[in-house]
């Protein structure tokens, strides 16, 4: 079209001439592409600008079907696509899971057919590394106010937490999706998300409990619950809006099922959270403490042993008088259990009873983790100094 | 030559002649374009050097090693834009830094409890897998450092968190209270914020820029896993 030696002044006019010709093609274009599908504009794109505008401002879909050749799964390409977001769309993305809206779907709305990878994975080491380190400040805390409890950097929690967290936000989408085909495989009318949309709306619905978990540093307990809670319905409901259009072709019974297994599945995880940040250090204080075991035999009175780590004195004596030897009572005749460790027993002979000034001699047994002794009726045995 | 050349006249004389006996005959109108390739092989420097460091002394190679490893080691104290860190990469450092690290932050004994401190391994993996993913990250956002220059940055800029480390243990020495937990807190904190800014000077500028802070949050995220570790340490 343009003469060589002119080249430096025909770039506009190709350009205009090129505009002025691809109106009348783009309009066959786009009309081939409603019956045809969309392999008609990959097979027609040429080299004219007017083409690449067409492609640009046409359905989303014909986007998705030129992405669609991607390069193998052994190409570094090919995982590259996953992380083709922008910090403005990350940030976009949390804030679409942070605030769940009845209309607004997730999936269509804020991943918009891109979803990424970015997302879900970092989301969920920044949640495993948060809960290992306030479960470990909590400790902190809980050992300012009572020096007792043994302090220790309590690493195995990141460990736990990541592996539960990653499993969590894998398999459960990976079931999930693979319900969702199957059910759509019985009736075709349902909507179906794919794999990688499914773990994103899990990975960023799980956003919201970094904060939570933060918070729950305050040692309020009905605030902590509350938090819980509130971090639980934002997040299952950010599920629940995503999934309705989904699964509300189904039959009302299989759709009740779902949501509500993924709710309690998600509830679950808000619980193992807590247990793991709070719960676990009281656990771990030795294990006699787990087995605080009152054991109420005849009496009204039950017996509280401390942990075996922090193994303190406890005198016996007979239950009819709370002795001042000390505040623990056993009731009579006795049989108390401990589980074995630093327990050490002291028998002390309270002078305000009217009895033989010998104690009992405790009959000491040992089965498995038990540590059983018995006392018998001070005026029938034999009272001997042990 | 020769064959380029016709015998004018006789195309199907069959009578052998002698080989270049009409050589003196012949005159080439046109000239002939020579084509071909010349190599000399050239006796560089580099191969000097490569035979010369061979045969010097084992002092000498250690300690040019250690000059580099020392060199990097200021970079990283002064941070300033420059390509040093990237361009003559190595890994010795972040080993030395990261055997360190693992040594002093190891629990000692084997009957304490199961949550103790990390183990050698423990500390070692969070260094290295956080290192490869930080680096398999930012290259799949699209940054164009390779894979060694981003885990020698990464592992060069430990060193601020390992002083602090060393900062700490000879504070634990003094008596235990909240003063000591203070002083602890301040020099990690210093010490969390110079790696921070250290690794984004090097590592900010590969990255397009509309993911800088994609790319930057992950590299956050592993120092400060690193100096809670540090914080955390008790001696046993």
């Amino acid at each position: 079209m343009a003469a060589p030696d002119e080249l430096a002044f025909h770039e506009f006019e190709e350009a205009a001439n090129l505009l002025a010709q691809t109106p009348n093609e783009t309009t066959i274009r786009s009309d081939q592409l409603s019956p045809k599908g969309h392999v008609a504009v990959a097979m027609d794109s040429g080299a004219s600008y007017g083409a690449e505008d067409e492609v640009e401002e046409s359905d989303k879909t014909v986007l998705l079907q030129e992405e669609k050749q991607q390069p193998g799964f052994w190409t570094f390409g090919y995982y590259q696509s996953f992380f083709d977001v922008d910090t403005s769309q990350v940030l976009d993305r949390i804030k679409g899971s942070l605030l769940p809206r009845p209309g607004h779907n997730f999936v269509r709305h804020h991943l918009r057919n891109r979803p990424d990878l970015y997302g879900p994975f970092w989301i969920c080491a920044t949640l495993a590394f948060v809960l290992a380190i306030t479960g470990n400040l909590t400790l902190v805390l809980a050992q300012r106010r009572d020096p007792s409890i043994h302090y220790s950097p309590q690493f195995h929690k990141v460990t736990v937490a990541s592996v539960t967290i990653y499993c969590y936000t894998w398999l459960v989408p990976l079931a999930l999706w693979g319900f969702l085909r199957w059910r759509k495989g019985v009736r075709e009318r349902m909507g179906v998300y794919t794999f990688l949309e499914t773990v994103c709306v899990y990975g960023y619905s799980l956003f919201v409990f970094i904060p939570t978990v933060v918070l729950w540093l305050i040692p309020v307990p009905w605030l902590q619950w509350l938090f819980g809670a509130l971090a639980l319905a934002l997040s299952a409901a950010g599920l629940v809006f995503t999934l309705w259009p989904v699964v509300r072709e189904d039959t009302r019974l299989a759709a009740g099922v779902l949501l509500s297994v993924v709710v309690l599945l998600h509830a679950l995880l808000a619980m193992g959270c807590k247990v793991l940040g709070w719960g676990g250090h009281r656990l771990g204080l030795g294990w006699g403490l787990g087995l605080l075991a009152p054991m109420l035999t005849q009496g009204s009175r039950s017996v509280l042993f401390l942990p075996a780590a922090a193994s303190r004195a406890h005198g016996i004596s007979p239950p009819s008088h709370l002795s001042a030897c000390s505040h623990r009572v056993a009731t009579h005749p006795a049989k108390v259990r401990g589980s074995l460790g630093r327990l050490s027993l002291q028998v002390r002979n309270c002078p305000q009873l009217q009895l033989p000034p010998l104690c009992p001699r405790p009959r000491l047994e040992a089965s498995g983790p038990l540590l059983t002794f018995s006392l018998s009726d001070p005026r029938d045995g034999d009272w001997r100094l042990p | 030559m020769a064959e380029a050349v016709e015998s004018p006249g006789d195309p199907g004389t069959t009578t052998p002649r002698p080989l270049f006996a009409g050589l003196s005959d012949i005159s080439i109108s046109q000239d002939i374009p020579v084509e071909g390739e010349i190599t000399i092989p050239v006796r560089s420097r580099i191969r000097e050097f490569d035979s010369s460091t061979l045969n010097e002394s084992v002092q000498n190679t250690i300690m040019r090693d250690l000059k580099a490893v020392g060199k990097k080691f200021m970079h990283v104290l002064y941070p300033r834009k420059s390509n040093t860190l990237l361009r003559d990469w190595d890994l010795w450092g972040p080993l030395i830094l990261c055997v360190t690290l693992a040594l002093m932050l190891q629990r000692g004994s084997v009957d304490s409890e199961k949550d103790g401190g990390p183990q050698f391994a423990e500390v070692f993996v969070i260094v290295w897998f956080g290192a490869v993913t930080i680096t398999l990250n930012s290259k799949l956002l699209g940054g164009n450092i390779s894979f060694f220059q981003s885990l020698c940055v990464l592992g060069y800029c430990i060193l601020p968190l390992t002083m602090a480390l060393l900062v700490c243990r000879l504070v634990l020495l003094a008596e235990p209270g909240p003063i000591n937990f203070m002083v602890r807190l301040f020099v990690v904190i210093i010490m969390f914020a110079w790696s921070i800014v250290a690794s984004t000077a090097f590592l900010a500028d590969s990255q397009p820029p509309n993911r800088k802070a994609l790319a930057v949050y992950p590299v956050f995220l592993f120092y400060f896993v690193i100096s809670w570790m540090i914080l955390t340490f008790t001696p046993q």
